[in-house]
Formats: structure tokens, sequence, C-alpha cells
């Protein structure tokens, strides 16, 4: 019989059983009768022969089952026979089942977001042909992937291991398709990008290479799939038309493939602008200036056959070159490949880092879970061992007995793994809509794919199969005889078992995850009270770029000194600044700063790499950032008085050594300006909550304008009103203007967001562990009282104090919770120092960490064996020996 | 019952079908002719014959069809199909060089060997 046959035959016999059943019955029924009829003519009363026939044909079920196993179709059948026990027996211990169930449900619905998110931002390559080839170029020691845009030209027309090389930047713009100012998240790429990159268009076309003549020569407009759904409503008739773009007519080309949303995974663009209109959509035109290393991103495809360190060391050689030609410009020019996915290294190393952790917790969470199970499966063996004997007895096999025990473990596993894989799925679906940031389009491109069914329907057979073998050794050494003579196995094991094993480790997970969100969540504390060097609070924001209203040049500081003043006449509101990009805020500029005695201004004699600020002079008032000596700017700071600057304490420091030196000093910039220090302020944080004090350099609005404005309201008043006002008044001074006003607490949200994030997940997964670890211990507790119930009644009875019973009972579960919560402490600690590059000042040497961890983890066993402690102490020695 | 032998594992089947090769019968008919031909000198439990039943028709070894006996009742009668006759035939030949090799075995004496 084929495979195929057989499969069939067997399935059609699952179906047919019944009728089967029915053909057997009638078939021995009549040899019933035949052999009664023989035995009355033998002289035998009807009744009493038929009872005889009955008693010598013996168990009719047996030979019924005997026949399904003869016609071989016994393997489903005997599967849905033991789901069917399972179930029943499982229905009728519904806490158990109810705990087995949700705790292996919490476990894979963790495992299985934690990896739809570890593959939607690492695992999945981006949406382009031949992904594998796809490299972005990396620069220097620090793994930079900014580069300034004639850099890029050379490397693209001088390299010769890439098929193409594209470049794009981020950036926000205006956006008026009538007469509704928008602001939109656009790339801004190189007119080769789509081609490059080899993505294809869903309507109309892509703008290529042949488009690009020259400064603001190819005002084309790509919309990604997401943005047409959403503002022009899927439109057809969309191609050809021309909307403003920061007040300049654009021409929409086409829509890329829904699929195609950009070459970074965790943004979500609005459409893709080329690079050369950059004086458009940015205010301003650096595309010439080889130190400013504004371009976000170069990437390409490998021609075939080339591999990643050939396509270095080519790029090497470049580089050598670019040092030699350029050398004021270009110093330590090396290079590495990265995927662009995740922005390289900067991003994505703590990105994977972080990721690979939690999926590691995750998986540890899971097989605290199996340990968990595997030992509630135990005790539940040995308190069946009775039940099992009795089938051995009766001539069960043991095969037989262990499969239908893997049938409980697997069916709770599986409904378990649907359990959480349903919730996982609808957390999921949350996360996709999700936009963390209201700055940013941010957003996790997670799908709850076939790849997430199969790992959780994987992980819940793999977990089933663990948990179910643990009381595998049980049953095979259960011999009926003795079982049945003594009642139970009277052994009480002081061996350290498995389960002790399994239970320690379940503990110390528990302990390092419990460390670990706490030293996440006292980070964060720390981290929302210490000093940014400037006040959040009462502080509102409104956000603007000059250039998409179509302001430039000098119009720029007019403007914005126009909107200080008319924000300032709002009743209530104490001062007003602007500054052009806000510490904390998707990085800083930054400029390599010299001493005022170098000559030569090549990038390596650089003193430092200050971060750079441009505010107007009211910008140190209205953040509440403390003058440390010296004066701020005025508004007679402009382009006829000299350069001046405000640095802070870590610039004097690397610069002049100390504060009292720095003052009236004069520094250089690249260029060869010299720049002299008129004030010197606090230390703050630019680029990261996590960061160690750097240098960073204040200059005014009016000598080094900047069409980026935020400013920053300072008032008691009610926000509302606030708003309303701060509206008012500059959609008074230009209608067409857009803007977005926050407040900067709300702002900060972003600059905290990952720390949030990690200390959200590890909390979530210290609950998860701590609520394991107390079921763990309590079915460890209650199962060695119920083991050794007539010991202690016995030393009841003998006249043992409550203390002893009690060291009797529970003395092994305390010392395994010790010894597991001090092994976790410890790897908690060492785990902490991953942590601290994510989450600021988190650090495990914190006594009140220390004592938290402790208190948590005391409190856990103290709730764990309040139950089993309570049954010990209640045992009544007399009903107890007279039961046995 | 004391002086009954043992089936050998896998000597049922070939009963049952010597047993049905001289007519159709139902199964406690099987039971009792086998009894009959073989001298009541095998003992068989009456449940175990269907299982055997049930697998030999399953391997179109036997035909079975639902009747009425001798008792007037309604009862599955089983009959020899073409292949089982087959069988049949082969089996009894192994069967009885089996015995042949096992008895001249059993039967050398020491100086024989």
């Amino acid at each position: 019989m084929n495979l195929f046959a057989s499969l069939r035959f067997r399935i059609a016999t699952l179906f047919q059983r019944s009728q089967m059943n029915a053909e057997i019955e009638e078939e021995l029924r009549s040899h019933i009768q035949h052999r009664a009829d023989d035995l009355e003519t033998s002289g035998m009363a009807r009744t009493e022969a038929e009872r005889r026939a009955r008693i010598e044909f013996g168990g009719q079920e047996r030979v019924r089952e005997e026949v399904h196993q003869a016609l071989g179709g016994n393997f489903f059948d005997t599967l849905v026979q033991d789901v069917r026990l399972s179930l029943r027996v499982l229905r009728k211990s519904p806490g158990f089942t109810l705990v087995a169930v949700l705790t292996l449900a919490l476990a894979i619905g963790a495992n299985a977001v934690v990896f739809a998110i570890l593959d939607a931002l690492i695992l999945r390559p981006l949406n382009v042909p031949h992904a594998n080839s796809l490299w972005a170029i990396e620069r220097g020691s620090s793994k930079a992937i900014n580069h300034s845009y004639p850099d890029y030209l050379d490397l693209r027309d001088r390299n010769r291991s890439f098929e193409d090389l594209a470049a794009y930047n981020v950036t926000g713009v205006g956006l008026d398709t009538g007469n509704n100012p928008s602001s939109a998240w656009i790339l801004e790429t190189t007119g080769n990008y789509f081609d490059a990159l080899g993505a294809q268009p869903y309507l109309g076309r892509f703008f290529h290479a042949s488009d690009e003549h020259g400064p603001n020569s190819a005002p084309y407009i790509v919309l990604t799939h997401a943005f047409w759904h959403t503002h022009f409503q899927d439109d057809r008739g969309v191609v050809g038309r021309v909307v403003q773009l920061n007040k300049h007519p654009f021409t929409i080309l086409g829509v890329a493939a829904p699929e195609f949303r950009g070459t970074l995974t965790f943004l979500s663009p609005d459409f893709w602008v080329p690079l050369v209109n950059q004086e458009q959509v940015e205010g301003a035109n650096v595309l010439n200036d080889r130190s400013n290393r504004g371009i976000l991103m170069v990437l390409g495809h490998l021609k075939p056959g080339v591999t990643p360190a050939q396509a270095i060391s080519d790029l090497n050689s470049v580089g050598a070159y670019l040092e030699k030609s350029y050398p004021k410009d270009d110093g330590n020019m090396t290079f590495a490949l990265t995927r662009p996915g995740l922005a390289g290294d900067w991003l994505g190393g703590p990105m994977r880092g972080f990721l690979t952790g939690l999926m590691l917790l995750a998986g540890l969470i899971l097989l605290a879970a199996c340990a968990n199970l595997g030992s509630l499966f135990a005790a539940r063996a040995a308190d069946r061992s009775r039940e099992v004997a009795l089938r051995l007895a009766l001539g069960s096999k043991r095969t037989r007995i262990l499969r239908t025990l893997f049938t409980e473990a697997l069916v709770i596993s599986l409904v378990g793994g649907a359990v959480g894989l349903w919730g996982s799925v609808a957390l999921l679906r949350e996360l996709r809509v999700w936009q963390p940031l209201p700055t940013a389009p941010i957003s996790l491109p997670v799908n709850p794919d076939v790849n997430v069914y199969l790992v959780a329907l994987l992980l819940a057979l793999v977990s089933g199969f663990l948990f179910g073998a643990v009381p595998m050794r049980q049953v095979l050494r259960t011999n009926p005889y003795e079982v049945v003579k003594l009642g139970s196995s009277g052994r009480t094991g002081r061996r350290i078992t498995v389960r002790d094993l399994l239970l320690v480790m379940q503990i110390a997970i528990c302990a390092v995850l419990v460390t670990s969100s706490m030293v996440a969540v006292r980070g964060l504390m720390r981290s929302l009270h210490s000093n940014f060097g400037f006040e959040p609070t009462n502080a509102t924001l409104l956000e603007t770029s000059l250039s998409m209203s179509g302001y430039s040049g000098d119009n720029v500081p007019i403007m914005q000194k126009r909107m200080i003043d008319a924000l300032e006449t709002i009743p209530g509101v104490k001062s007003v600044g602007s500054i052009d990009r806000l510490p904390l805020y998707y990085g800083a500029n930054s400029s390599n700063v010299f001493s005022d005695k170098a000559a030569d201004l090549r990038p390596a004699n650089a003193a430092a790499e200050a971060v750079l600020y441009n505010i107007s002079p009211e910008y140190f008032d209205a953040a509440r950032t403390t003058l440390l000596a010296g004066r701020s700017f005025s508004w007679h700071d402009d382009k006829n008085s000299p350069r001046v600057a405000v640095v802070n304490r870590e610039f004097t420091r690397k610069l002049f050594g100390s504060v009292s030196n720095a003052l009236a000093g004069d520094y250089k910039m690249p260029d060869g300006t010299r720049i002299q220090v008129v004030g010197i302020v606090e230390d703050g944080k630019y680029g990261s909550l996590a960061e160690n004090p750097q240098p960073a350099m204040f200059l005014p609005v009016l000598q080094s304008p900047s069409s980026q404005t935020t400013l920053v309201v300072r008032s008691n008043r009610d926000q509302q009103q606030l708003v309303a006002a701060m509206r008012n008044k500059v959609t008074e001074l230009d209608a067409g203007l857009p803007f977005t006003i926050r407040t900067w607490t709300q702002e900060l949200e972003s600059a905290l967001f990952p720390s949030r994030m990690a200390t959200l997940a590890l909390g979530v997964l210290g609950v998860m562990g701590a609520m394991l670890s107390i079921t763990g211990i309590f079915g460890m507790a209650a199962y060695s009282v119920s083991k050794r119930l007539r010991e202690l009644g016995i030393r009841i009875a003998l006249g043992g104090q409550r203390r002893e019973v009690l060291q009797a009972a529970l003395g092994r579960a305390f010392k395994l919770l010790a010894f597991g919560s001090a092994a976790g402490l410890l790897l908690g600690i060492l785990a902490s120092r991953v942590l601290a590059s994510i989450v600021y000042q988190a650090t495990p040497r914190d006594p009140l960490v220390l004592a938290g961890v402790i208190l948590v983890m005391s409190l856990l066993g103290l709730v764990a064996t309040w139950i089993p402690a309570r049954r010990a102490l209640s045992i009544n020695p007399m009903i107890l020996l007279r039961d046995e | 019952m004391t002086d009954q032998a043992q089936l050998l594992p896998g000597t049922l089947d070939l009963l049952i079908l010597r047993a049905v090769a001289l007519g159709p019968l139902h199964g406690y008919g099987i039971l009792l002719r086998i009894g009959q031909i073989s001298g009541n000198a095998l003992l068989i439990e009456q449940g175990a014959l269907y299982p055997g039943l049930f697998r030999l028709v399953r391997q179109g070894l036997l035909k079975a069809t639902w009747g009425t006996s001798d008792n007037n009742r309604r009862a599955k009668f089983y009959e020899l199909t073409a292949t089982g006759r087959k069988r049949l035939r082969e089996e009894t030949a192994n069967w009885n060089r089996l015995v042949a090799a096992i008895t001249s075995a059993l039967a050398v004496q020491p100086e024989e060997v």
C-alpha cells in the first residue's frame, strides 16, 4: 500500500470508527448468541446460558481495541483517544490546567512578540531586490555613516566594487497641496537612488540620474504608497500634479510600490525628493562643502562576485586618495560596510544587542516556564503513581502510558501556544500602527506572518516535549507491585535532584530579570530628575523651519526676531528664545574646533569636536541654562561685530584647561574663523541622556543664521490658552508657515524613548519571571509538604515546635531560593553593564537596587510558601495516622 | 483444559484460512471447526479470533458477507477469496517445511553429529 492510500485508509477508518464499532458489536453479539444456543441445547436455561457465554467470551472492549489495532488505523485512533483522555484528565483539575496554559501562553506569547520585532528590525532584509548585496558605507573608527556630498561623488565615481552608489538624507519639509500647509517627512535622495536599489514604481515613474542638472534642477516628488493612500485617497490622477513644497512648485512623478518604504526599517517617510534641490528643501545648499558631512547615508549593491572585504580595500584606496587631496577636510578616511536598515552600527549595534538580549531573556523565561511545568508534571505523575501502577498491572504498556502523558503535555503546550500567539498577534497589530513619537515618523514594521506562527508552534512543541519528558524516568521506573503495596513511593530524596536544579535556575533567571528591571527603573527615574542643562517644565516649544515658508539668508534672523517679539507680548510669558535644533533631538550639529595657536587646521589637529547650536540672545533665559561666567549674547552681536560664542564648562576644560582661562579667550573654527568666548554656561545633555559630558558652543543667530527654528516659550500660564495665543500670534505674522507646538516635557519623550522601552520590556519580563518563580517555588514547597505529611505529622505528634516543623517542611525550598537569588543577583549585576549603554545612569552598584532585589525575592518566597506552610502547620497527626 | 497446547504466534491465521477453506463459516463456526479439525487440542480464546478475521479481510484473503445461520440468527460469514486460497497453499507448504526441519533437528541423536 503506498503512503497516500495508507493515509487515506487511516483517515477513513478514523471517520468510520463508529460504524465499524457497530458492526463488530453485532458480530460479537451473534457469536455469543450462537455459543448460548449450544449451551442451551446441552441443557442449560436460556438466561444462564447467555450469562455463561458472555463470561466465556471475556472483555468485548478489548477485542474491539485489538480489531482496530489489527487494522492498522491505530495511530490516529490512539491519538484521538489520547487527546480525549487528556482533555478528560485536564478537565478534572482545572486549576492545574489553567495555571499551566496561562504560564505557557505568557511565555510563548512573549517569545513571539520579541521574535516578531527582532524579525522586523534585524532578521528581515530591506524590501529591495538582492538585499543581500546591499551595503551602506561607514567611515572612520567611530563608524559614522554620514558623509559629505563631494566625498560621496568621489566614492561613487572612483570605486570599482559597487554597481552604483546612492545617497540620501532624512528631513522635514512643508507641503501644500492646495490650501493646507502641513509638514511631512521625506527622504532627499540622489537621482540614481531608485535605480541603484532596483526599486520599481507602482504608478507613474521614478526620477533618475538623468533628471539632475545642477542645483534645484529636479523639482520632482515620488510618493510612498502609504502617503498616496492617506493624503491623495489613491487618486491615480495624481501623477503630473504640481504641489507646493516649501513654497516651491514640485511635480509628482509617481508612487512607489507598497512594500518599498525607503531604506530605514524603522522609519516611514512620506515621499522622496531629489537631493540636488537641497536649497529649496532645506533652505541652504551644502552640496559643495566637503567638510559638511550632512549626507545621512551612502549605499549600494556590490557587483556580483565582489566580496565585502574586497570592496572595503577598494574604498580604502579611494579614502587614501581623498586624505591626500583634501587634507583640510578629510581625515581618518577608512571605511567599513554595514547593513543600511538600522542606520549603521551607531544605532543598529545597541539595537541589535538589546533585541538579542531580550530574545535571550524571553527564551530563558520559556525555559523557566518549562522547568516549572516539568516539576508540576513530575509531581502530578507522582501523585498518579497509583493509577500508573494499576494500569501497568492491568497490562497496559509503558510506552502507551508515556504516550498519554506526552499527549497531555502537548495538549497543554499547544493550547498555551495558541492562546499566547493570539495575544501576541493582537499586541503586534497594535504595535504596527503605533507611532511612539509625535515628532518623527518612527514605526515598527512588525508583521505577524508565517515566520512568527512557525516560531510559536515550534516553541510550543519543543516546550511540550521538554516538560513532558520530566516525569518520564519516574514512569519507566514504576514498579506496579511495590507501589500498590506501599501506597506511594515513600522515599523522600535528600539528594540534589534535576528538579532542584531546574528550580534554582528558574529563580536565578527571575532574579536576573528583577535586578535588571530595577536597575533600569532606577536609571530612568534618575534621568528624569537629572540636570539636562535646561529646565523642561513650564517650557512650551514652537518648532518650524523658516525655509518651508520661503525665508532665506538675512530674512531668517529678522523673522525669528519678529516671532520672538510677538510671542513675548502674550500675557504671562516670561521669556522667549530661539535655538536651531533642540538638545537631545535626533543628534546635534557639531564641528571641529581648534586652539587659537593652531596653524594647520586639518581634522587630525582638532582640539575637540564640539556640539554647535545657533541661538537667539534670550535662549539661555528661556531654557533656564545657568550662566556660570561672562555674558550672554545681545541683538548687537551681529555680522558687523566680532564673532563671539558662549561655551559650556566641558568646552573650556578641553580647550583652555579651566573656566577662568576661557573667558575672553579665542579659538578657531575649521575655516579659520576666530571666535571669542564671552560667556560660559553649565554642561548639559546634547546627544543622548547616557552620554558623558561633551563640549558645546552656542553661536548668536545673527552671526550664524539657521532657518531651523525652535522657539522656547517660558510661561506659567495655562497650557491650552498659551498654545492658542501662540498659534494666533504666529499666524498673524505669516499665515503660510507650517509649525508644531508642544511642551518640552513631551519633546523629551523622544530622548527618553529608548530607556522607556528598555525599562518597559525588562519590567514586563521581570513580572513574568516573578510569577513563574512564585508558581515554581509554590509547586515545589507544596509537593514536598504533601510528600512528607506523615513525617511532619509524627514530628508534631512527638511535640515538635512550629519552627522545627516549618524548617523540615520548607527549609529546602528556602535554601534553593537563597541560592538561586544570589546567583541571579550576581548575573543581573553583570548584565546591567549592557543596560548602561541604553538606560541613562543604570548602575547596579546602587544600595537601593540591591536591597530592592533582596526584598522582592524574599517577598516572592514568602508568598509562594505561605499556603504550603499553613498546610504543614495545620497537620492533625491523629487524622493523618488514622488515614494511613 | 491443561492438555491443550498454546498456539504458536502467527499460526491462528493459518488455522482460520484452513477452517474456512472447507466452506463459508461465521466466527463462532470457525472456532468450532478449528476445535473439530484439531481434535480440540488447541486453546483459542474466543475473542482472539476476531482481530485475525478482520485483518484477513483487510488483506483480501477472506470475504465477509452477512447472512443467516443454521440457528436462524444473523451472522457474518467468511469465505476464502482466490488470493486466500493461494496463500493457504503457500503457508501450508511453508509450515510443512518448517515442521519437517524442526522435527528432524529434534530427532538428531548425539552420535549422528
